[in-house]
């Protein structure tokens, strides 16, 4: 019997790779970090610049724990950052929610590609949160944004490789474990 | 090409689809929008999210505390050093030089106008420092390090050294929100110093600069104006510096004149705060007439 390789490098888990099953406690406090580093402050010209990790990482467990993480907690997550933001009361619940449930339509299809062409779609999923995020502000009066404002989906897209393979971390069999 | 089907077969389900939860959701948070922007109830429900939220707030910042501090340190130290040798030359040359530390000089130069400003203003205020700015792109405020226990009510102004920063709109236990001058449509009532104008500056949102609007082009208002409160509406203490003005469309085709201007106090920037409060409140507005009234409510109900 062959045995199953042991975690060397930051590689994904390859499709033979049995991964052993989430701790919901890990999901919870992966996405407490997340919001945390959110609302993180930081200089003016990196505020500009910053993915908004919570959708992130929603979308990551969306894909890959969907049992756990599914509409309904985006939903919630997105109204706790929508009080963290102190911005309008609703408007992440519905861009995460959305974006839960197309991260849950296309989840089969990306994760069938390697981790930098999953990278696009992903870019392509967060644009759409960002996206919605828009529409209800400009619904709301808010004056268009510069140009800038389409750079966070793009950065959170370039940071998705490196995410799914430190969120899986946990998951991956140990050489000892396998041995056993 | 078969699709692979989205829908688990029947003895799998677990609760609603995905496309009826978001469904039903959606529905919730546009709910939710509207009934913050209309009626603005849910401020109670933020109040106690916000101070459970509190310490990991506090949390997240340490760190850029931390390294500030220690930055401060190895700055200051390089500049004893620095000092240090450089004494020892002037010592030789028989030249005393004064050499301080120029941050802390002119930090000091500011907060000592902070306070000079505080003593003129017979009210209570309170010195706030900056925590961190929102991470919302599409709005202009501030988050300050004191509130409702420090004595700082929604509707304070917020002043810096230089002129007006801002206005509380909502004051937690523990911090408040400041919006700046610079929001879209926030509106502070002004009166130009030189020519005694009245008028009213709005904020134009982000990298846009605030205007007067509702000014009829041939108003006595030149470039290089400076504005200051005119203390009419009580939120505003009258004679505190604002805005100046920078720039005059008059487009005689328009009814209004286009008049752009810059605010003063470092809005972007100053990182100590004074949090004036209100003296004593105005009498109340007079009563609109009666049959106005009663038209806007029947207007309201029909709805």
């Amino acid at each position: 019997m062959r045995m199953l390789p042991g975690v060397t490098g930051l590689n994904a888990a390859r499709s033979e790779e049995i991964l052993r099953p989430v701790k919901p406690s890990f999901i919870l406090v992966t996405l407490f970090l997340a919001l945390l580093a959110n609302i993180a402050p930081l200089a003016p010209v990196t505020t500009a610049l910053r993915p908004d990790l919570l959708a992130l990482v929603l979308l990551y467990w969306c894909i890959r724990e969907p049992r756990y993480v599914g509409v309904g907690t985006a939903w919630f997550v997105g109204l706790v950052m929508d009080v963290a933001d102190a911005t309008l009361f609703g408007q992440h619940a519905l861009a995460y929610a959305v974006l839960a449930y197309a991260a849950d339509y296309f989840r089969r299809r990306v994760l069938r590609f390697p981790l930098w062409q999953q990278a696009v779609q992903v870019a392509a999923l967060l644009g759409l949160c960002a996206a919605i995020v828009l529409l209800v502000r400009i619904v709301g009066g808010a004056p268009l944004p510069r140009w800038t404002y389409a750079v966070p989906p793009v950065v959170g897209a370039l940071m998705w490789p490196l995410l799914s393979v430190l969120l899986q971390y946990p998951q991956r069999p140990t050489r000892s474990s396998a041995k056993r | 090409m078969h699709h692979i089907s989205v829908e688990p077969p029947a003895f799998f389900h677990r609760g609603p689809s995905p496309l009826s939860r978001l469904a039903l959701l959606g529905v919730f948070s546009i709910a939710l929008l509207f009934a913050d922007t209309r009626f603005r109830y849910l401020e109670g429900v933020r109040q106690v999210v916000v101070v459970a939220l509190y310490p990991f707030q506090r949390a997240v910042l340490l760190p850029g505390e931390a390294f500030a501090y220690v930055a401060d340190y190895f700055v200051s130290k390089r500049q004893l050093a620095d000092e240090n040798s450089r004494l020892q030359e002037t010592l030789v040359a028989q030249a005393p030089t004064v050499k301080t530390a120029p941050l802390l000089e002119v930090e000091n130069a500011r907060l000592k106008a902070l306070l000079e400003t505080a003593r003129r203003y017979s009210g209570a205020a309170v010195a706030v420092e900056v925590l961190y700015t929102s991470r919302d792109p599409f709005t202009q405020k501030l988050f300050v390090n004191k509130g409702v226990d420090a004595g700082v009510k929604a509707g304070d102004a917020v002043i810096d050294e230089l002129g007006v920063v801002g206005q509380v709109t909502r004051a937690y236990p523990m911090m408040a929100e400041v919006t700046l001058v610079t929001e879209r449509d926030h509106a502070v009532p002004v009166r130009i110093e030189r020519s005694g104008i009245r008028s009213v500056l709005f904020g134009n949102g982000t990298g846009r600069s605030p205007e007067l609007r509702f000014t009829a082009p041939s108003a006595d208002i030149k470039v290089g104006d400076r504005l200051l409160t005119s203390g009419i509406d009580g939120t505003y203490p009258a004679g505190l510096a604002v805005a100046e003005v920078v720039d005059i469309d008059r487009d005689t085709g328009q009814m209004f004149a286009r008049i752009a201007c810059r605010p003063l106090a470092g809005v972007d920037r100053s990182q100590f705060l004074l949090v004036l409060g209100r003296e004593a409140a105005l009498p109340p507005r007079p009563e609109e007439p009666a049959e106005i009234e009663s038209a806007k409510k029947g207007r309201r109900g029909r709805r």
